[in-house]
């Protein structure tokens, strides 16, 4: 019941590819099975009757029967059928040439549009100067929680006071801005339990007055069958230019967006994440069809590696890589750096192949462990740090009892280490990469 | 408007999306065929009941119409209608609050799933009924959430127990705590920072809150309510199994049913979990929390 999309397909497709051909019957076997993932992943049942049908029409034929890997093929199909869907290109935000260019927040209660403005004023304000405004007069605190966020991103955010009119406010907003040279106002609007004709009245009356570059719908992930429904009305009755999908980072399969991608028509342009103020990005069909498909998010690891691990560090540890005394001080140093780039279960999630490690599911990786393995290495003196050959059964007691570990715990550290040291000494041995890769299920 | 048109009127929307289209079915006196059985999934399906429920579902109609139980499609209403009514009388256990005793009740749940604003719902229920309300605001996380709270407090006449924002939740909560030491007997109720039940520290976190209240207050909490978003798809089931599993969670609030044309998760939520569900959000009133009734919700879901 809970395991991912992904791990279902790659568990369908294992089974496809163990044949020799693919006929008609398997076909139809692994679609049934890809069916009901999809379902359960809340992508709308209509949206997943178009889909079988078309992956049908292009795996029972021919094409499929007569190359040489069919399993490979209906992956293929399978994938590339999804990035058509869900848009086959990320399309950025259009500002327009007015400036201030206002840019509006739509979206059902709940959804998470202030924390996404905030994220999203964040975002923008890499290049340009970004104003916050709420015109949500009605949920307590509301504006409050705006404001709070706003200073945090250091984005300049509008003071409603006592006026309790969104127009006015948004107006007034957009004017504030003009006068104080902002180049991008951000209007986060109210939501609503649904859609009910006063709030779609008030969205239209704020959208006449500011005349917006772009109104973007703020979607939950975790929506199920309705998000359709929902994301089409506002486009028909608001008119929409594109979907933020909000609460990522959680284990909804997130099949709401594949869904409006393909009913609503309009591009799914930033996902947001996590909880942080910074966890918010920019939409990828791509990498999202590989993420579903199991085929790992190799990109977004590598921007974010690109992006946490600095320069400096990385060309010292380079450095003694080559020298291959890979020291503990080394190991320490690594171990930073893996901390800043995010909790481990994030990362192992864009790794290609690991949803099939059933196991690492289970060893849920331990951010608390990387804490522990740097307690360690910190209670070791210099010597030991440089030449892990000394840390005898003494020195392990010791070193457990500065850590607050057992010496249980310093020898497996100090065993997976050593088994590191020496992967990292292949690495360096001519053609060794290839000889590691190898080595690698995927 | 009674509770009962209040609920129907609430749940309007998820009646018309599985009866219009289930009485096109009936009164068409249709013969049983494969088309009729598809058309029946994508209903139910739909109404975010999950494909495996359905599928069961489905299967359970296609036996009775081999064993001749069923020949006419009319049938198929009543058939579905058992069913859920058997799946959900399980979940009907209302809550029950003894007067002038300490009572707490944790709130938890994913973010956006409306925890504050069902917390000023269920204080408003229970100053109208009587009790004595404490208000505890233990998202330190969220901007203004603890505002939020504070706007809800002074509505409905209850004291709000508070520190700064990024405070720890469990210090605040142990001041709460406090409070009953000192003699306070009415409803505590705890509001915590949404979070992903994915999110393993903030679980962790969550997990310390309840065992700081436990600790000093042997039994307490007494309700871990889990507040579900019923526009959630078949996540919600994921959700509550984490949350009962992890934090312990007693009791389900289904907020948002008038917010969406489904909510048929909660069948399947039932079905697997056997979690109660001891209120449901009908509206965006200070009245719009109704004590859960199955019979009430199949009715008005199905007509």
């Amino acid at each position: 019941m809970f395991e991912s999309l992904s791990e279902k397909l790659e568990g369908i497709f294992k089974k496809l590819k163990g044949r020799g051909v693919l006929n008609e019957e398997s076909v139809n076997a692994a679609l049934r099975e890809i069916r009901m993932a999809l379902l359960e992943a809340d992508v709308n049942f209509k949206v997943v009757k178009d889909f079988i049908e078309d992956v049908r029409g292009r795996a029972v034929g021919k094409e499929v029967l007569e190359s040489i890997t069919p399993g490979q093929q209906v992956v293929k199909i399978v994938h590339d059928r999804l990035v058509e869907l869900m848009g086959s290109t990320s399309a950025a935000i259009k500002f327009g040439p007015r400036i201030p260019a206002p840019i509006m927040l739509v979206g059902l209660q709940g959804c998470g549009k202030t924390t996404t403005a905030a994220k999203l004023a964040r975002l923008i304000s890499a290049d340009k100067r970004v104003y916050l405004v709420s015109a949500d007069v009605y949920r307590p605190a509301a504006m409050e929680q705006l404001a709070v966020l706003g200073r945090q991103v250091k984005a300049g955010v509008f003071e409603a006071g006592s006026c309790k009119d969104p127009v006015k406010i948004c107006v007034d907003a957009v004017e504030q801005a003009r006068r104080e040279g902002y180049e991008v106002i951000l209007i986060d609007t109210a939501g609503r339990l649904h859609i009910d004709e006063e709030l779609m009245d008030e969205l239209r009356r704020i959208r006449e007055k500011v005349n917006p570059a772009e109104i973007l719908y703020v979607a939950d992930a975790m929506t199920g069958q309705d998000a359709v429904n929902v994301g089409a009305k506002f486009n028909e009755l608001i008119g929409i230019d594109g979907v933020i999908m909000t609460k990522m980072d959680g284990d909804a399969r997130g099949g709401a967006a594949l869904s409006l991608r393909s009913v609503v028509g309009k591009p799914i342009k930033f996902v947001g994440v996590g909880e942080k103020i910074d966890a918010l990005e920019v939409f990828h069909p791509e990498r999202m069809a590989g993420r579903i498909l199991g085929m790992g998010d190799i990109l977004s690891l590598v921007e974010k590696a690109q992006a946490t691990i600095d320069e400096k560090t990385a060309k010292q540890m380079q450095e003694s890589l080559r020298k291959s005394d890979f020291t503990l001080e080394d190991f320490r140093k690594q171990l930073g750096q893996i901390k800043k780039m995010g909790p481990l279960k994030d990362m192992i999630g864009m790794i290609p192949g690991m949803g099939k490690i059933k196991a690492l599911k289970d060893m849920e990786p331990d951010d608390g462990e990387l804490v522990k393995i740097a307690a360690m290495i910190d209670s070791m003196t210099k010597k030991e740090r440089n030449n892990y050959l000394i840390i005898d059964g003494r020195r392990r007691k010791r070193i457990a009892l500065g850590s607050g570990t057992t010496v249980q715990d310093v020898n497996r550290m100090l065993k997976n280490y050593i088994e590191l040291r020496k992967m990292m000494k292949k690495i360096n041995s001519k053609g060794g990469m290839k000889a590691l890769m190898r080595n690698f299920p995927f | 408007m009674g509770l009962f048109d209040k609920l129907k009127a609430g749940l309007t929307k998820t009646r018309d999306a599985l009866t219009k289209n289930l009485d096109q079915l009936v009164f068409g006196k249709r013969e049983l065929n494969p088309a009729l059985y598809d058309e029946l999934e994508d209903l139910m399906i739909s109404a975010d009941m999950g494909p495996q429920f359905t599928f069961d579902l489905i299967e359970d109609v296609k036996q009775r119409v081999k064993r001749k139980e069923l020949s006419d499609a009319s049938q198929i209403k009543k058939v579905l209608q058992e069913r859920m009514i058997a799946i959900l009388r399980k979940m009907e256990t209302p809550l029950f609050i003894n007067k002038n005793e300490a009572f707490v009740i944790m709130a938890v749940g994913v973010n956006g799933s409306g925890k504050t604003t069902t917390i000023g719902k269920l204080a408003h229920m229970l100053r109208r009924d009587g009790h004595e309300v404490l208000l505890v605001a233990a998202d330190t996380f969220r901007a203004a959430a603890i505002e939020q709270l504070e706007v809800w407090g002074t509505r409905v006449c209850a004291p709000v127990i508070k520190q700064k924002m990024n405070a720890d939740p469990a210090a605040v909560v142990f001041d709460a705590v406090g409070k009953i030491k000192a003699g306070f007997n009415g409803v505590v109720i705890v509001d915590t920072a949404g979070r992903l039940h994915t999110r393993t520290n903030l679980m962790e976190e969550l997990k310390k809150v309840k065992r700081v209240i436990g600790k000093e207050l042997p039994g307490a909490p007494h309700e871990i309510l889990l507040v579900l978003d019923a526009t959630t798809g078949q996540n919600a089931v994921i959700q509550a199994k984490m949350f009962q599993e992890e934090i312990g969670a007693t009791g389900i609030v289904l907020t948002k049913l008038d917010g969406t044309s489904k909510g048929g998760v909660v069948v399947r939520i039932a079905g697997e979990l056997g979690l109660p569900v001891r209120f449901i959000g009908v509206g965006e009133g200070l009245e719009d929390l109704r004590p859960f009734d199955s019979g009430d919700f199949t009715a008005a879901l199905l007509d």
